[in-house]
């Protein structure tokens, strides 16, 4: 092989290297072309906190759909953090090995179900139960909650019980050692060593309920409001734009990618905070502090 | 977190061993509920028959034929581009680029791809490949669309992989007077398949469940795709408009189940594949 | 004759595999006992045992009896953390807990119920000055104790088993991952606690087991060839492959 040659393999990886940023680029690029007419067209402000979505009358705010995607997530992760910790822990620590062999892969197996059959469930058992206990269509936050929550507990099962597997045995057996039961070593030693790991998992739970879109969108009921009570219907950001762009068109097809672009920034916001924890996961493990 | 301070250190230790213990199988529990009853509403629906036929009636009644053939078909399209762009990117993270602000960017903009909603894809793809491009509404759309999404993952893994290799393996080879790339492509790679291949799965398994990001692309075809410009209805965008519009409840479970089985299969088959694999490597 | 541990006929396995064989032991109170003997020859898993480390592993099994003060430590009805109260342990690799010096040394306190301020303020001081580290961290005891060199780190370990105040301290090689200076600052510390504790090193530095303990302990296949007073095992041993290990002709 020539030093040419060589080169040329190398300048060919480059270019795969840098095209998750391009693709990053381009992405950034035509979302926001595309949905510049409509915020320039509303405005930005008015835009984001409109109350009004209501094309028809050329009415564009998003306001209330943030509220709905904040509101479900909000409401997922209440249900789905302490239970996956708990779980997490459970794997980490309780389990016997024999156990934990076989839940360990079974749970990363639904970590990758479509989100379109856990939707498809929550429509026809979930929202029907509903309907049954707690009147009303049945369609509401708490179901597109609970749904969420089914769909991220493996999420952030599996990255926290990494996380609390990574704490060195030293402290468990230091711990132990003193005379601590293993509940107190969990809560002392296992778990604050473990946050930031923790941390990231529950945003990366967070990050995939807000994007989800079709799951939410089959039981959430789509209406366009502040919720009074979590068994009123919500939309989502990610709804609205799956439920309109089939028959959208001029500002109102913009105005479509206008909400996929606050949902973008909310990502990144997401993003940068995981990222911090990440960051500071690893100095911590070389000596910093807790 | 309770507070337990009350109680003697003996007592909270087995109330809260109780505690995990119960949050361990009611999680299971829950989880395994909603698969086994999809599972026990769509088996009965799954027949020869209902796979290997075209629906009738925009899938009142018949089968998913030509939706499996979709969803074959766009995975494949978005692995086949995706393998090679994600595991060159890893190659060229791991192997070439040293601890650099553009690697980190890199990483960073890996990371972004992974975490973008797929509805935001969705736009992207109608904006790029259908309008921009004048693709239009097809497999290729899709799985281009796909292929972007899988990325990040194959890339990921890859590189975690490949640096798993010991360095003693490209020492080994440069020593004798290999190039780097013959050191890379004769040792360091294939030493890292396995890492790679659960990669590649855990794109393909992304991409076959995708049914957001490919709505705006696609089409909503019944008919079996046979160029990559024909339109297409991968199986989960079919559930969810069968399930959405009230189309056929018994025709859903059954999509949904044949959905759930490809899952499953998918990862049974990884997890042996790797660990025949490594277990061929290590000389057992 | 006063005997702080009594070891009869023990045996242990992990899975088939037998660890130790027919272990007979009696530990002197307020002494220092040395375990010597190769790699892999049970030291470390028979410290483990006094005080119930090894259940953490899975496939541990044993038989036998361990007696602490008379009363059996494999006893289903005794409580395990009260024994670990009473049997302290330093490991070989110092380990603080990635919290303040302070708090890594208060650390067993809170865990067994004292909460008082003052009261810990006290105690972490004591220890920390028994351990002979608390001149160097008098100043800085709300820093992170990862910040503290190996050898000191050791001492902090140290200072933390002597909060709970123990009878029985079990130091698994806790010299080996350490420079000679602080080597030293850990044997000189030993010296000082052995009046007031029942010590049992585990070291491979023979020098040092002739240094710091009275009575020592040949390990070798997972059996004790000879134990008895430090003196008489190195310098007239009863036993071939004692004397082969101490002069160095083992393999």
């Amino acid at each position: 092989m020539t030093k040419y040659e060589e080169f040329l393999v190398e300048k060919g990886l480059f270019i795969t290297a840098i095209l998750s940023i391009i693709v990053i680029i381009l992405i950034i690029g035509f979302i926001f072309q595309q949905g510049f007419p409509a915020m320039e067209h509303v405005g930005i402000l008015k835009f984001i906190f409109g109350m009004n979505w209501s094309p028809s009358d050329d009415q564009y705010g998003v306001f209330t759909m943030i509220i709905g995607s904040l509101g479900i997530t909000a409401l997922s992760l209440l249900f789905a953090v302490p239970l996956s910790l708990c779980c997490a822990i459970f794997l980490a620590e309780l389990a016997p090995r024999t156990v934990r062999r076989i839940l360990k892969p079974v749970i990363e197996t639904l970590a990758g179900i479509p989100s379109v059959v856990y939707g498809f469930f929550g429509l026809i058992v979930l929202v029907p139960i509903m309907r049954v206990y707690f009147g009303g269509t049945g369609f509401s936050m708490l179901a597109a909650s609970l749904i969420l929550t089914v769909m991220v507990l493996p999420t952030i099962i599996s990255i926290s019980e990494d996380a609390l597997r990574s704490i060195p045995v030293e402290y468990k057996e230091a711990s132990l050692a003193l005379g601590a039961t293993h509940w107190q070593t969990i809560r002392n030693v296992i778990f604050p060593a473990a946050i930031p790991g923790i941390i990231t998992a529950i945003i990366l739970g967070m990050g995939r309920a807000i994007g989800e879109t079709l799951a939410v969108i089959m039981v959430a009921g789509n209406v366009a409001q502040i919720p009074n009570s979590i068994f009123d219907p919500v939309r989502a950001l990610t709804s609205n734009i799956a439920l309109e762009m089939g028959y959208a068109t001029g500002i109102h097809y913009s105005a479509l990618f206008a909400t996929g672009i606050v949902l973008f920034i909310m990502i990144i916001i997401l993003l940068i905070i995981a990222n911090y924890f990440h960051y500071k996961k690893k100095v911590v493990i070389g000596g910093g502090y807790l | 977190m309770l507070n337990l301070k009350i109680m003697s250190p003996k007592m909270s230790q087995k109330i809260m061993k109780g505690v995990f213990w119960a949050s361990g199988i009611l999680t299971v529990l829950i989880l395994l509920v909603i698969i086994g009853y999809i599972l026990y509403k769509g088996l009965p629906v799954v027949n020869m028959s209902f796979i290997f036929s075209n629906p009738i009636d925009s899938g009142k009644s018949g089968g998913i034929f030509p939706m499996i053939i979709s969803s074959l078909y766009v995975t494949f399209i978005a692995i086949i581009v995706a393998t090679p762009l994600g595991v060159g990117a890893a190659v060229y993270l791991s192997e070439y680029a040293g601890e650099t602000n553009l690697v980190k960017l890199i990483r960073f903009g890996a990371e972004t791809l992974a975490s973008i909603p797929s509805i935001v894809y969705g736009l992207f793809g109608l904006a790029f490949f259908v309008v921009y491009l004048g693709l239009g509404w097809c497999v290729l759309s899709g799985g281009l669309i796909l292929a972007i999404m899988a990325l990040p993952t194959i890339l990921q893994v890859a590189e975690v992989s490949l640096e798993a290799v010991p360095s003693s393996y490209r020492e080994g080879s440069l020593a004798i007077g290999a190039t780097k790339w013959q050191t890379i492509y004769n040792v360091v790679l294939p030493a890292a398949v396995p890492g790679i291949t659960t990669g590649v799965i855990l794109g393909l398994a992304r991409a076959i469940s995708e049914a957001a990001a490919i709505l705006f692309a696609v089409g909503a075809a019944l008919s079996v795709p046979i160029s990559i410009f024909d339109p297409a209805r991968p199986l989960p965008l079919h559930l969810y408009i069968l399930a959405t519009e009230g189309i056929s409840l018994d025709n859903a479970y059954g999509t949904a189940a044949v959905l759930v089985l490809l899952v499953l299969v998918i990862t049974v088959v990884t997890n042996t594949l790797v660990e025949r694999y490594s277990k061929k490597m290590m000389g057992r | 004759m006063d005997y702080r541990i009594e070891v009869e006929d023990l045996n242990v396995y992990f899975d088939e595999a037998q660890i130790l064989k027919d272990i007979n032991i009696k530990i002197h109170k307020n002494t220092v006992t040395s375990l010597i003997g190769p790699s892999g020859c049970g030291k470390s898993t028979f410290v483990r045992t006094l005080n119930r480390m090894n259940d953490l592993i899975d496939t541990f099994k044993m038989d036998g009896s361990v007696l602490l003060d008379g009363q059996d430590i494999y006893d289903p009805k005794l409580d395990v953390v009260e024994l670990r109260k009473k049997v302290g342990m330093v490991f070989q690799k110092p380990n603080p807990f990635p919290k303040s010096i302070f708090d890594n040394v208060a650390y067993g306190l809170r865990v067994h119920g004292i909460e008082d301020k003052s009261v810990l303020t006290e105690r972490v001081e004591e220890s920390l000055k028994a351990a002979a580290l608390w001149d160097e961290v008098k100043d800085k005891l709300d820093k992170s104790a990862m910040g503290l060199s190996g050898g000191q780190q050791q001492r902090l370990c140290i200072a933390r088993t002597i909060a709970v105040n123990p009878e029985v301290i079990l130091m698994d090689e806790p010299a080996s991952a350490l420079d000679p200076i602080s080597t030293t600052k850990i044997e000189d510390l030993i010296h000082k606690l052995k009046n007031d504790y029942t010590i049992i090193i585990v070291t491979h530095n023979m020098q040092q087991a002739t240094r710091v303990s009275k009575y020592t302990a040949f390990f070798l296949h997972g059996e004790i060839v000879e134990s008895g007073l430090t003196d008489k095992i190195f310098i007239e041993p009863e036993d071939k492959r004692t004397e082969d290990y101490i002069t160095g002709r083992f393999g």
